[in-house]
């Protein structure tokens, strides 16, 4: 029975100790919610994959942090997304900006597929032009005629 | 060959131009968007002496650098000796700033290894480093007389570094 409370007693323990980890997280549902989803935005800039909400790193967790005290103040998405801008640059932003700098960037892949697809029509046009000028398989007379010899052949 | 049998081949060259240059860089140099803007203001305590503070506006009127170190930044402890040459050089005040660190522990870097810093300001929570956008210790700022960051340098600074541009930038800046 001794066992059981000192068991039980630790159990209790540990509860505690979980509950006081995840405490700033039930603080205010709506500012956590408003974090999350200005933040899964943001890159984190030590593991740059991740964003600033997923993050583990040091420096995320002190930006988490920055971000709250901008949302409890009543700051915009706008604004706070310029605090990050101001410090770390358009590379923080998982949306670039449009602007001349990254026009490349936001056209470069259509422009690109707009050339495939101009080069595939013109090579397709030029191809039909070829096959009409040559007849029927684009073959020249005395090669038709090696052919149809050939197919006799296999005939017979 | 005709010219069109040498197409992929131009395009493919294209394409090992790109990954070369690709190579070369490192991802983790953003460029900062602060160069050329005023060096974010701040006044904190500074880090030998707590009762003491330090603000950049202290150095008004100077050209200075700005070094962001932590006594668990294993890349500092390879610029240190950088840095320990630039200030028996005397070009410029150097002022550390203690990035996210215990004081106990950066004093004693500082007592093992020797100190390049004229004053080291103490930023425990990494509030100002913060406000400077660093993301990865040690970084260094020029800033100039009028308060404006010139220059910005991530990463251990080397002895390249030192000599070829941040020396000349400093002697630029102190003519102005």
């Amino acid at each position: 029975m001794k066992y059981f409370y000192a068991l039980l007693l630790a159990l209790l323990a540990c509860t505690g100790a979980i509950a006081k980890e995840a405490s700033p997280l039930a603080a205010d549902p709506l500012v956590e919610q408003r974090l999350v989803v200005i933040s899964e935005e943001l890159r984190c800039l030590v593991c740059q994959n991740e964003s600033l909400a997923g993050s583990r790193a040091d420096l995320a967790m002190d930006l988490r942090r920055e971000l709250r005290t901008l949302i409890k103040q009543g700051k915009t998405d706008t604004e706070i997304k310029e605090f990050m801008v101001s410090r770390y640059g358009d590379f923080v932003l998982y949306r670039p900006p449009v602007k001349p700098t990254t026009w490349l960037l936001w056209i470069g892949p259509f422009a690109l597929m707009l050339a495939g697809v101009v080069a595939l029509f013109v090579y397709l046009r030029r191809r039909n032009a070829d096959i009409k000028e040559m007849g029927p398989a684009g073959l020249t007379d005395e090669e038709r005629k090696r052919a149809e010899a050939l197919l006799q052949e296999g005939d017979a | 060959m005709n010219a069109k049998t040498l197409i992929p081949l131009a395009l493919f060259a294209v394409l090992v131009g790109f990954l070369a240059v690709g190579l070369r860089l490192d991802p983790h140099e953003v460029p900062s968007p602060l160069v050329n803007k005023p060096a974010p203001a701040f006044k904190i305590a500074q880090l030998e002496q707590p009762d003491a503070q330090f603000s950049p506006d202290d150095l008004k009127g100077k050209v200075w650098v700005l070094n962001v170190w932590a006594s668990w930044c294993v890349a500092c402890r390879q610029e240190h000796p950088v840095l320990m040459a630039f200030a028996r050089a005397k070009v410029a005040p150097l002022i550390g700033l203690d990035y996210k660190d215990q004081r106990k522990d950066a004093m004693g870097v500082l007592k093992r290894a020797g100190n390049p810093y004229d004053l080291t300001a103490f930023d425990g929570d990494g509030r100002v480093g913060i406000d400077y956008g660093v993301y990865g210790v040690p970084e260094s700022y020029v800033i100039d007389k009028a308060g404006v960051i010139r220059y910005k340098h991530i990463g251990p600074i080397t002895e390249d570094a030192l000599q070829q541009t941040i020396i000349p930038l400093i002697n630029e800046l102190k003519k102005s």
